[in-house]
């Protein structure tokens, strides 16, 4: 449990992807069987037991410690697991044997909820405050440090050295502590067989192309076909069992059981979810309101009912299709569908032109809900995981801009901890200033440097890494749409805000209202 | 004839803990004729006192960091002698949190009390281990005084930082440290821990830790930072006083690990909210458990706190059944 534990510890601390590769790799290739594989379904999210509430914990810290001292320290650290972790007492000493990751989790998974306090003690006894700390993020839910697991996956498949979508092929097929996984990685065994399972297809994914770069392509080899605010998911049915996948490949079924009802047998279909009512797509606020939620109530299946619009077609009884060409497989899709139509599930329309400038008019046009751009698709390409350059390409529609103020300026994280490089901008209500949101990104280096520096020298006050800034800047900042929003002060959110320009040269009074961003509301 | 009551000859004032009888201030926080010194930092050690008591190595270190404005005369006392002033002896005995640090014991017509100023327990291969002192008053500390706070052994912090070297090679480790007494300490214990590369230095710490020198404490290779090549910091360790760490400065060194020594990084979010990498838990004060420890050990009937989480210890002391109380002292800092 020590080594999982530190591996936890410098993950939460380490801001750099790479850092954070670097120490699960490490740590496939130093620890044994089965403990790597159950680390491996920690950072994974695979690892299921009914876990302990936070009162459980609490309860058993204040039959050790004094309560008042509880009190004081967690009003200190801030943060429950953590302040129990540090606050019993140490060890008695080596004699008592620190349990591994394996036991703690082969145990935890007959305990009931009841349990899982008496569990818990002797190991608390055993650990120190790393290894509490650990083990309380483990029982009280998620971990929380910055890992998804995708990134796990891929560490893994870099420690191995073979693609992450080898893994994510047959990963759906596997279970903790994933022992044939390991042994095929390491060269013992042949890759494990995975079977009649719905394995997950790595998804294709598009480049941003600009209006400048089209007049290199040749309109008559591609298709095109619009780009759907939601968000990209995979269907895959296979031998009695449905599931739908994430991009990243996590299986989020549960939080879309409609979905799973509407799913036909033997295939894979890819395409997007969106809220859709009557054949209209609601605004991706609406979609949000799904997906903050593991598992729906009834009410929120019924305000939001979610829906898939089909793009492509990937395997069918058993056959592979991502070999064959895009407009063989749409095809495919069109015949499939035309036998297999339900409701839940529609085909996104080929978009037809036979110029560039008459499908901009048409991008352009698009003002509707759900719209983000349009998709160009090589006719000839076949279905190739990653992001490869040359046959999908994305065209957002052009994004609206508003005039703010800078308001507040916050440290920014890794490589950029030196900087003030996170942005909370304003716009004018009546003579005061409201934020609207928080930017950080769209700006080169250069500029950063100077923003810095204006920041650090324009500074009115400060709370630990954030400085509220004297209003005197104008941010140009462009985004995709701007929806009502309970979360904010000002009552609404910008979706995807990042900074345009910086006008050193514009008068703040000149600044955007709020009433200008809440009219631009979808 | 018993003993006075220790509010009778001892004062929290403004201006800091002053002994009536012996006309002197304990660590005062603005310029006073008479003061006794307990150690060389800066929230403790003022500038501008015209006589000065304190151990010879704090005399060094307040003359290295003041020169002239250090005091009008200074007065070493070494660790076991004594001095009278007025109807008072004093006695500096060792405290464990820096070099130089003292304990300071008073005597007044049989009645003993220590002010323990800033102290540890743990061993320190850069100062004289803290020395128990049994009295009838104990004014202590509190920095860390929330059962919360625990040190790990700091060989194993240090080991941390080695292991993290290891495994970021290209990276440049920045570590945070305390102009005084944690730069030679974590020095020190990498040189115990078998690091015997040279170390880079801010200039902030060079003076310091050339002292240091003089006086005895070995340290190995230390290297000033100026008209060193981005490229050869790769794989090296740079000591930075804390401020430093987020500051422009870091900008030149290639790719830093950011670490930070002290007894706070045992807070994650205080380690998360400076930005901090790599928490290093090596601090120079008394955790909780030496702390309690300590104030049952002394043997004191009453035990007042000056600075820090007061109330949880006195909270403690009072339940344990001793007579305590917070001073509430200002301006201390909670640097370390």
């Amino acid at each position: 449990m020590n080594r999982f534990a530190a591996l936890l510890d410098a993950l939460l601390f380490t801001p750099s992807r790479n850092g954070k590769l670097r120490l699960m790799k490490e740590y496939f290739a130093t620890v044994g069987d089965p403990e790597r594989g159950w680390a491996l379904a920690a950072l994974t999210g695979e690892l299921v037991f009914g876990a302990a509430k936070p009162n459980q914990v609490r309860a058993l810290a204040a039959a050790r410690v004094d309560p008042e001292l509880l009190e004081w320290s967690y009003d200190f650290v801030g943060d429950l697991a953590e302040t129990v972790s540090l606050i019993l007492p140490e060890a008695a000493g080596p004699e008592i044997p620190i349990p591994s990751l394996a036991e703690i989790v082969e145990q935890l998974k007959r305990a009931s909820r009841d349990e899982v306090g008496r569990l818990l003690e002797p190991w608390l006894d055993a650990l120190d405050a790393t290894g509490r700390w650990a083990l309380l993020k483990l029982v009280t839910g998620s971990l929380r440090i910055g890992v998804s697991a995708r990134l796990a996956k891929t560490a893994l498949a870099e420690w191995g050295g073979v693609g992450v979508d080898r893994i994510e092929e047959i990963w759906h097929g596997l279970i903790p502590p994933y022992r044939p996984l390991f042994d095929w990685l390491e060269g013992r065994l042949p890759a494990p067989e995975t079977g009649d399972l719905p394995n997950f297809c790595p998804l294709m994914l598009a480049q941003p192309i600009e209006d400048s770069e089209l007049e290199g392509l040749e309109p008559g080899d591609y298709l095109a076909e619009w780009k759907w605010d939601g968000i990209r998911v995979q269907l895959a049915a296979r031998a009695g069992d449905r599931r739908l996948y994430s991009r990243s490949g996590d299986d989020i079924g549960a939080a879309f059981p409609e979905v799973l009802a509407a799913m036909p047998a033997e295939v894979t279909l890819d395409g997007e979810l969106l809220v859709l009512r009557d054949g209209e797509v609601a605004s991706f606020n609406d979609l949000q309101q799904r997906l903050n939620r593991k598992i729906p109530t009834s009410k929120l299946l019924q305000d939001y009912p979610a829906a898939v619009r089909l793009y492509d077609i990937l395997r069918e009884d058993a056959q592979d299709l991502r070999g064959l060409s895009f407009a063989e497989r749409r095809r495919r899709l069109e015949l499939w569908y035309a036998r297999e139509a339900r409701s839940g599930l529609d085909l996104s329309p080929l978009v037809p032109f036979t110029s560039w400038d008459e499908l901009r008019e048409l991008r352009n046009g698009a003002r509707e809900l759900g719209i983000e751009g349009l998709m160009l698709k090589r006719a000839g390409s076949t279905y190739v995981s990653g992001r490869p350059k040359g046959p999908w390409f994305k065209w957002k529609r052009g994004a609206l801009t508003l005039d703010t103020v800078l308001m507040y300026a916050q440290r920014g994280h890794g490589k950029r901890s030196s900087f003030y490089s996170d942005y909370t901008f304003g716009a004018w209500h009546g003579d005061e200033l409201v934020p609207v949101g928080k930017a950080y990104s769209g700006f080169t280096d250069e500029e950063l440097r100077r923003l810095d520096r204006w920041v650090r020298n324009n500074t009115v006050q400060r709370w630990g890494p954030v400085r509220e800034v004297s209003p005197q800047i104008v941010l140009e900042i462009s985004f995709d749409s701007v929806h009502r929003s309970t979360r904010h002060k000002s009552g609404v959110a910008m979706r995807f805000p990042r900074i345009h320009r910086i006008r050193w040269d514009k008068p703040v009074r000149e600044a955007d209202s709020l009433e200008v961003l809440e009219r631009l509301l979808t | 004839m018993s003993a006075p009551r220790p509010e009778v000859w001892i004062k929290a004032t403004s201006a800091g803990l002053y002994c009536e009888p012996g006309s002197f201030y304990i660590d005062p926080l603005r310029p006073v004729p008479r003061a006794v010194i307990t150690h060389g930092h800066g929230d403790h050690a003022r500038p501008g006192n015209d006589q000065v008591l304190a151990t010879p190595g704090t005399i060094a270190i307040m003359r290295e960091r003041y020169g002239e404005a250090a005091g009008g005369s200074l007065q070493a006392l070494s660790y076991g002698e004594t001095v009278i002033s007025g109807d008072v002896t004093v006695r500096l005995v060792p405290a464990g949190h820096v070099l130089g640090s003292a304990q300071v014991v008073l005597e007044y017509r049989g009645s003993r009390i220590v002010v323990s100023g800033d102290y540890k327990r743990r061993p320190d291969p850069t100062c004289a281990p803290f020395e128990l002192c049994t009295c009838d008053v104990f004014i202590t500390e509190a920095t860390f005084g929330l059962p919360v706070f625990r040190h790990p052994p700091d060989i194993q912090e240090i080991d941390k930082l080695l292991h993290s070297l290891g495994l970021f090679p290209d990276r440049c480790h920045l570590v945070g440290v305390y102009a005084l007494g944690k730069c030679q300490r974590v020095l020190a214990l990498l040189r115990r821990a078998g690091y015997e590369e040279p170390v880079y230095l801010h200039g902030a710490l060079t003076k310091l830790t050339e002292l240091y020198e003089r006086l005895g404490v070995r340290l190995g290779p230390v290297l000033p930072l100026t008209g060193v090549a981005r490229e050869a910091l790769k794989g090296r360790i740079v000591l930075a006083p804390p401020s430093a760490i987020a500051d422009p400065w870091s900008r030149r060194l290639p790719e830093p690990v950011v670490a930070l020594a002290s007894g706070w990084m045992r807070v994650r979010q205080r380690a998360k909210a400076r930005g901090v990498e790599l928490p290093l838990v090596i601090s120079d004060h008394a955790d909780w458990d030496e702390l309690t420890a300590t104030i049952d050990e002394v043997g004191a009937e009453e035990i007042w706190v000056t600075h820090g989480r007061e109330e949880a210890l006195v909270h403690y002391a009072t339940k344990k059944g001793y007579r305590a109380r917070g001073l509430a002292l200002v301006g201390f800092e909670e640097d370390e």
